[in-house]
C-alpha cells in the first residue's frame, strides 16, 4: 500500500538525517522526508495542503536551510560534518518520549469517539478537491488569522533581511 | 482514504516528532538542530490532517495546519538569518561553542 511506502520513506530517511554527520546529506534526507509527507497529506485527501508543503517547505524552507548549511560551514579548509553530543540521553529522551506516544496512541481508543463515528463517510462530498472550500473558509471564518499571518510573514521578511544585513558595511 | 488507520498515521507522526526530537538534542551544528524542528512541525501537521479527515466540511484540522506551516516558514527565516549572524560573529555555528554574550 501506497501510505506504507511513503511512511518507511519518511521514517528511514529521517533516521538518516539524525544518524548521518554531513550536513549536506542531512538536508537532502531531510527533502525526502518532507517529498514523502506531501505524499501522505495527498492520501489523506489534503490536497491544497500537500501542494502548499512542496512549495513552503521543499521550494523555500529546505533551500534556506541548504543556503544555511553552505553559509555557515567552512567549506573550503574543513568539511562539512557535525559532531554529535549527549548521544545517550538524547536517544534515551526519544525513546522515553516514542514509548510514552505509542502506548497512548495504541491505548486510545478511536473508534468510540463519537465524532470519529459520525464523520462523513463520503470524504470531499460533491467537489473532489478542498481548494475552493479552504478558499471560501479563509475569506470568511479565518480571515482575521489569515490576516495576521500576512502580518507575521511582512514582520518576519523585514526581520530576517535586517538581521542577515551586515551592519558595518552597510 | 478510510481504509489507512488513524493509528497508523498517529505512529507515523510520532516516530517523525521523536527522530526530530533526537536531532534537537544530539546535533551540535545549528542548521541541524533547525531540520529538527523542522521535521518535528511537519509530525505535528500530519496529526492535524489526519483528524481533519474526518472533519470533511470544516477542514479545521487542513487549515490550522496551513497556518503552522506559514508560521514554520517564518520561523526558518528569521532563525537561519540569526545563525547566520552568529557564524559572521563567532566564527561558528557549534552550539557549544556559542556560550558568551559577548565577546
Amino acid at each position: 500500500m501506497l501510505f506504507y511506502i511513503f511512511a518507511a520513506l519518511a521514517i528511514l530517511s529521517g533516521g538518516y538525517m539524525v544518524l548521518t554527520r554531513n550536513l549536506l546529506y542531512a538536508g537532502f534526507s531531510l527533502l525526502v522526508t518532507l517529498l514523502s509527507i506531501a505524499g501522505i497529506y495527498v492520501l489523506l485527501f489534503a490536497d491544497f495542503i500537500a501542494v502548499t508543503q512542496l512549495m513552503v517547505y521543499v521550494g523555500g524552507v529546505l533551500v534556506l536551510i541548504l543556503f544555511g548549511i553552505m553559509l555557515s560551514s567552512r567549506v573550503h579548509n574543513q568539511s562539512v560534518l557535525s559532531e554529535s553530543v549527549n548521544k545517550g540521553w538524547g536517544v534515551l529522551i526519544s525513546l522515553l518520549t516514542l514509548c510514552g506516544l505509542g502506548y497512548t496512541i495504541l491505548k486510545a481508543n478511536f473508534a468510540g469517539l463519537s465524532w470519529l463515528q459520525n464523520a462523513d463517510t463520503e470524504i470531499l462530498g460533491a467537489q473532489k478537491s478542498t481548494v475552493q472550500s479552504i478558499g471560501i473558509k479563509l475569506m470568511t471564518d479565518f480571515v482575521l488569522p489569515f490576516e495576521i499571518a500576512s502580518l507575521l510573514l511582512l514582520i518576519a521578511l523585514m526581520g530576517a533581511a535586517y538581521i542577515a544585513t551586515d551592519n558595518q558595511k552597510v | 482514504m478510510s481504509q489507512i488507520p488513524l493509528e497508523h498515521i498517529l505512529l507515523l507522526s510520532a516516530v517523525l516528532f521523536c527522530l526530530g526530537l533526537l536531532a534537537v538534542i544530539t546535533k551540535r551544528h545549528a542548521v541541524v538542530v533547525l531540520m529538527g524542528v523542522e521535521l518535528i512541525f511537519n509530525a505535528a501537521n500530519l496529526n492535524l490532517v489526519a483528524f481533519s479527515r474526518y472533519d470533511p466540511s470544516l477542514l479545521q484540522g487542513q487549515l490550522f495546519s496551513l497556518f503552522v506551516i506559514v508560521v514554520a516558514a517564518a520561523e526558518a527565516a528569521v532563525a537561519l538569518a540569526i545563525v547566520l549572524r552568529v557564524y559572521q560573529h563567532f566564527k561558528t555555528a557549534n552550539l557549544n561553542e556559542i556560550a558568551t554574550i559577548d565577546k
